[in-house]
């Protein structure tokens, strides 16, 4: 162990002292006391390449300036972050990677979260001694199917280069050229095409690597984030969501060690969301009246949705859970399945692609929540399964059947054995083949709508908030980080009207068609589902909304993580 | 001028001003003066008011005449620094040098307090105050002037371009 003290204060000399691990790097070292060195190649996710210099810091009893990312501490190191000669040489690092970086911010993707933006305001000179014009260089270079390229706009840190090598593993990014005409480019015969290539956008600390699908969408002062989680696979990588006007805009990944780390893949960041935006969403609860859906009010559709299950006994009912909703809305299936219609026909369907999976982050189980839907319950205590359920409704013995949040129509031959049923009730977000053929369909909020848990293929309890109103509620202040038209807009204003969907989580609708059933399930909130949860249920005992937090917590009978503590904060 | 004690201000008047009759003389004779003197009342409407080009009227986006090309570049400046919120503007991406422009631009006229900021964040000299000032709106909806509204040419916006040079 060695002690190191960082002093970010010069005038009062006063510094922080941390003892760390022999081999720690300075710049941790200080991350872990809560100082922020300015770097730009450096990344905690990353080998370190010490290429950009703006790390730059003074450490006493050394000759000269030492960069913090590479320098190892030692014991009794003093290290001064702020004393004039590092504040000197921060000026002309920055002075020198701006001879040659355009100052067209206004037109940037980056500006608002970019680092070298940030640090010129914090710690550039203000000003530049050249008068030579900019170097041109290549624009908008497409280096792969979802990756845009900007020559001009790049610092060279080489963090998409090292991602590319280190994490996905597939070298495909290299400099080319010397001096003031190096840029970087793939190999030749190679395309930026990776399953995890687009880390390397959220990596790169200026605009140069930008989102072509994103691309000049939005500004992001103009957007509000919300800590929730993709729900594309079973690992349930931690994300951002980026919204404005009411619509998702972007997915990032959100820092998690237990789970994704810095990381997430392409095809999560782009497709998991899709459903929410879809034009395809349903947006009022509907029933079939002479043969057609028509669309209705949710006291009716629920009134109707009570009614058609009444005249059914126990073994008539069927009830399809779904590992794409929250524990939540599973748990108050099982709950309505087993309490108030007390069948045993009660199942989830498995949503696995062999062979879709990688040793990374990709898992074959296309769903978030098939742990958790199967730890809150929704198996059947006589071991029937969807299949089984559907040759019960083929023998005429199965007669009603609710489905909660799924498409389970996925050829003719299901759709033509559904149709013996007397009765079919579905929640569901968008239109879809079990909807078109089912008597009465509820809307149903999507992951980035309602409060909700998901448990991850490990066993890891995650917490996704909303991040889109819906008619009826609003987002919780405070759960997000607000931009500057949600905090001075109207609701007469022209970006509010985009479009809040009549939408109501599938808890709220399976406890309300209860509750007409006879049932006693009255839930104030998904926090409430999920306390009764975790006292009902020893899996989730001892779980809370504030102990899962923003980093998630794993079942009590799931495998125990590893601590992590240090608090890096990086983009 | 004294106050009375219970705070309204009763005027004090001079010896002629209490004689009474001598004000009536001179009150018509500056009625009188004025008969003859040059009129200076506009006959509004028929007669309008040209501005100087210091004046800001409502906010209009510069299209260059060659090209018919909207020189804004869609950054959102004007809409962020915009104290009313009145700005709303979506970017697009472009094939022109420029790389995006405003698939859509709207300026929420009744927000809108001609302070000029958006002119003076403008790093394009695309959005700039221009003369008009008459604007009569029946219904809010139309008080949300879109791009067809806002884009105007060069050609009608000289002056007031002519002035912001000196600004630069």
């Amino acid at each position: 162990m060695a002690k190191v003290t960082i002093i970010e204060d010069p005038a009062s000399g006063n510094g922080k002292s941390v003892e760390v691990e022999n081999g720690t790097t300075v710049i941790r070292a200080a991350a872990k006391v809560g100082v922020e060195i300015p770097h730009f190649c450096w990344h905690p996710g990353l080998s370190i390449a010490g290429n950009c210099r703006m790390c730059l810091v003074e450490i006493e009893k050394m000759p000269k300036l030492a960069i913090a990312c590479s320098t190892q501490v030692t014991d009794g190191m003093v290290v001064h972050v702020n004393s004039p000669k590092a504040i000197e040489a921060r000026k002309a690092v920055l002075e020198f990677i701006l001879i040659n970086h355009p100052l067209d911010c206004p037109i940037c993707d980056e500006a608002g979260e970019c680092n070298l933006q940030d640090y010129t305001y914090s710690h550039g000179p203000g000003h530049s001694a050249l008068e030579e014009a900019k170097n041109k260089k290549s624009k908008r270079v497409p280096l792969g199917p979802n990756v845009v390229y900007d020559a001009e706009r790049c610092i060279l840190c080489s963090r998409c280069i090292r991602f590319m090598d280190e994490i996905a593993k597939n070298p495909t990014l290299t400099f080319v050229e010397r001096g003031d005409r190096v840029y970087i480019d793939t190999f030749p015969g190679k395309e930026l095409d990776d399953p995890y290539s687009m880390n390397v956008i959220d990596l790169c600390p200026v605009g140069a690597l930008t989102n072509r699908e994103y691309r000049f969408k939005a500004r992001v002062w103009e957007t509000s984030s919300t800590e929730a989680i993709c729900v594309g696979c079973a690992r349930g990588c931690n994300t951002n969501i980026w919204v404005r006007n009411n619509e998702i805009v972007r997915l990032t990944p959100r820092l998690n060690p237990e789970v994704n780390n810095y990381w997430i893949c392409d095809k999560g960041r782009l497709n998991s969301y899709k459903h929410v935006n879809s034009d395809e969403r349903l947006n009022s609860p509907m029933v079939r009246k002479e043969g057609v859906l028509q669309d209705v009010g949710w006291d009716e559709a629920l009134a109707h949705a009570a009614d058609a299950l009444k005249p059914f006994s126990k073994d008539e009912v069927g009830v399809i859970g779904s590992p794409f909703s929250s524990v939540e809305d599973n748990y108050v299936l099982q709950k309505f399945a087993k309490q108030i219609l007390g069948t045993a026909n009660l199942a989830f369907l498995d949503h696995s692609v062999d062979g879709d999976d990688d040793d990374f982050l990709v898992r074959a189980d296309k769903t978030p929540n098939s742990y958790g839907a199967r730890e809150a319950g929704v198996v059947s205590p006589k071991g029937i399964d969807v299949n089984r359920m559907l040759e019960l409704i083929g023998a005429g013995k199965l007669k009603a059947l609710y489905v909660m949040d799924d498409d389970i129509v996925s050829s003719k031959e299901i759709e033509d054995v559904l149709a013996k049923l007397d009765v079919l009730l579905v929640n569901h977000w968008v239109k879809n083949r079990t909807t078109e053929i089912a008597d009465v369909v509820f809307p149903s909020a999507t992951f980035a709508e309602k409060s909700g848990t998901y448990v991850n293929f490990a066993g890891r309890v995650q917490l996704a908030r909303p991040a889109l109103s819906t008619l009826e509620k609003e987002r919780v202040p405070g759960r997000f980080r607000m931009s500057r038209l949600d905090n001075f807009g109207s609701a007469f204003d022209e970006w509010n009207k985009g479009s809040r969907r009549n939408v109501r989580s599938s808890w709220e609708i399976i406890s309300a068609v209860g509750n007409l059933l006879g049932g006693r399930m009255r839930y104030q909130s998904s926090e409430k589902v999920f306390e009764e949860l975790a006292q009902s249920n020893p899996s989730f005992r001892g779980l809370s909304y504030a102990k899962i937090g923003y980093r998630g917590a794993s079942l009590s009978k799931g495998p125990v993580g590893r601590k992590s503590n240090e608090a890096v904060v990086v983009k | 001028m004294s106050n009375n004690g219970n705070g309204k201000i009763k005027p004090e008047m001079t010896f002629w001003e209490r004689l009474y009759f001598p004000e009536i003389l001179h009150g018509m004779s500056i009625t009188m003066k004025a008969l003859f003197r040059p009129k200076f009342t506009r006959q509004y409407p028929e007669e309008r008011w040209v501005p100087p080009p210091v004046f800001r009227g409502r906010p209009v986006l510069v299209v260059e005449d060659e090209t018919g090309v909207e020189r804004c570049v869609a950054c959102g400046l004007c809409a962020r620094v915009c104290p009313s919120l009145a700005i709303q503007v979506q970017a697009a991406e472009t094939e022109l040098d420029k790389e995006r422009y405003p698939v859509l631009f709207e300026i929420n006229m009744l927000r809108c307090i001609f302070c000029g900021f958006c002119e003076e964040v403008c790093p394009e000299e695309a959005i700039i105050m221009s003369k008009e000032f008459e604007l009569t709106f029946a219904d809010p909806k139309d008080a949300v002037f879109g791009k067809d509204r806002l884009l105007t040419p060069r050609s009608k916006l000289e002056d007031r371009l002519e002035f912001l040079k000196q600004y630069r």
